[in-house]
């Protein structure tokens, strides 16, 4: 590593990384089909444990949305860091003469897009088995804020996680905490939205939600290069 | 100078001549720490007057708060450490991170036990789904994390690194746990969280006591106890090292 290596730019890395990963995704649905099962599980398991009356479930119903989304995530995060490893497809990325930089924005994109996915598909399923509308532009629009912030802190743990001896187990146990922020502000910004609060109620959180994920997209770029240094 | 390459039996006098003036600093806050906490109950317990309202459970607070105080100190320790261990790769300062994480570990825990002790028959709970209160025992949990973290790895320049990298991210529980009265519970729990943090409450009829009671345990807690804590716990993982290498010295042998 002392001569000066010609790297591939950063982006065109990134973007054939994150066409790799959907590629992928989309010849084994591996991916997607787990998370949305697991999704449409947990609101199920989550309308008989709440047994959520009308009044109820509009109170609770941001919640369960953020609660689903995050675990679907982390599934998600979780098992497509172990098919990077699994493949040896991280080692040759660390080998190639690219950006350390563009695996991680890369990861996120791919990540990033199948949370968003299953967080989309979750907004009609809900609407049906709720009875609530939750089909709306502002929402469709903190909840990608709120899967982008998943997406970011999750992509720079899972590759931590991954390399540790309890893989699985140790990804919600270290995300969960950091990630607590952004499933807050998105928690609030959703609650006041679904429940006609003015604008400036949910608009806050809204903007504490992208504030959030600005500061994280931030650290996490700085410390991704620590983290998968070989 | 390679510990490890001396006979054992010879290694603490090698040890005693290096840190000559370490071992008197110890002492002396070892002294003063012992002496802070001491002045600090008898200011908390004799010195002050009894709260009107509450009677002496308030007296608890004087512990409560200065103890998180003094785990936002270590966790921030912590963090310096983790900066500096990834800017300099220097052993040191990961030792200083898990020091600081474990000091300030304990030190919230003291500080949510404290705080249980007095809800109880204040708010007539042991426990109460208080956004603040909540958010702290999430801080906890992930510190706590931190230590799985740590363990999960084998590899020990590894294990440095991620434990570095999460114990900085990990403090966004501990600005959180701060600043969430400050957005959510202003509206939401805004009785609760005036007899959670006090320092409203108390400051519009406090008498010079309280600030005195207050600043001496602030000053104990804050600064002097995570301080000692924190470093006697960098000497015991520099020891545990020491005799680790000299282990696999022996090993090898």
């Amino acid at each position: 590593m002392q001569h000066r290596r010609q790297n591939t730019p950063l982006l065109k890395v990134a973007y054939s990384i994150a066409v790799k990963d959907v590629w992928a995704e989309f010849r084994s649905k591996e991916l997607l089909s787990a998370m949305l099962l697991f999704a449409l599980l947990s609101l199920l398991v989550f309308s008989f444990a709440l047994e959520l009356d009308r009044r109820a479930r509009a109170e609770a119903i941001s919640g369960v949305l953020w609660v689903t989304v995050a675990f679907a995530a982390i599934l998600g995060l979780n098992r497509s860091m172990a098919l990077e490893r699994e493949q040896g497809c991280l080692e040759a990325m660390l080998t190639a003469p690219i950006p350390r930089s563009a695996i991680m924005y890369g990861k996120l994109a791919g990540n990033f897009a199948f949370a968003l996915i299953v967080g989309l598909i979750l907004l009609p399923v809900m609407t049906i088995l709720y009875n609530i509308s939750l089909i709306s532009l502002p929402l469709v629009g903190v909840l990608a804020a709120g899967t982008l912030g998943l997406a970011i802190v999750g992509t720079l743990l899972s590759a931590m996680t991954a390399q540790t001896r309890s893989r699985e187990t140790l990804l919600p146990l270290v995300m969960l905490p950091i990630a607590l922020p952004i499933v807050i502000a998105a928690v609030r910004a959703s609650t006041g939205l679904l429940s006609g609060a003015d604008s400036e109620v949910w608009g806050a959180w809204a903007a504490i939600l992208t504030a959030v994920d600005a500061v994280y997209f931030v650290a996490c770029s700085l410390l991704f290069d620590f983290v998968i240094e070989e | 100078m390679s510990i490890a390459s001396l006979p054992s039996d010879q290694a603490p006098v090698f040890e005693q001549k290096r840190t000559v003036n370490r071992t008197l600093v110890l002492p002396i806050l070892t002294v003063l720490t012992l002496l802070g906490v001491a002045a600090g109950l008898y200011f908390a317990l004799a010195y002050v007057g009894t709260d009107k309202v509450q009677g002496n459970v308030q007296r608890i607070f004087y512990i409560h708060m200065p103890a998180f105080f003094g785990a936002f100190v270590a966790f921030g320790a912590a963090v310096l450490g983790g900066f500096m261990y990834l800017r300099t790769r220097n052993t040191k300062w990961d030792t200083l991170g898990l020091a600081g994480i474990e000091v300030g570990f304990m030190l919230a825990l003291i500080n949510i036990t404290t705080g249980m002790i007095w809800s109880r028959p204040i708010w007539n709970t042991w426990w109460t789904w208080d956004p603040r209160l909540t958010l702290e025992a999430l801080m906890i949990l992930s510190y706590a994390a931190y230590f799985v973290l740590r363990a999960g790895v084998e590899n020990v320049e590894t294990r440095r690194r991620f434990a570095a990298v999460y114990g900085m991210l990990a403090f966004t529980t501990v600005i959180l746990t701060l600043v969430i009265v400050r957005t959510t519970a202003a509206t939401i729990h805004p009785v609760v969280v005036g007899g959670e943090s006090g320092e409203g409450a108390f400051s519009l009829n406090a008498t010079p006591g309280v600030g005195a009671a207050l600043g001496v345990n602030m000053l104990v807690w804050g600064v002097l106890v995570p301080v000692t804590l924190t470093w006697y716990r960098v000497r015991l993982q520099n020891r545990a090292e020491k005799i680790a290498a000299i282990k696999a010295e022996l090993l090898t042998k």
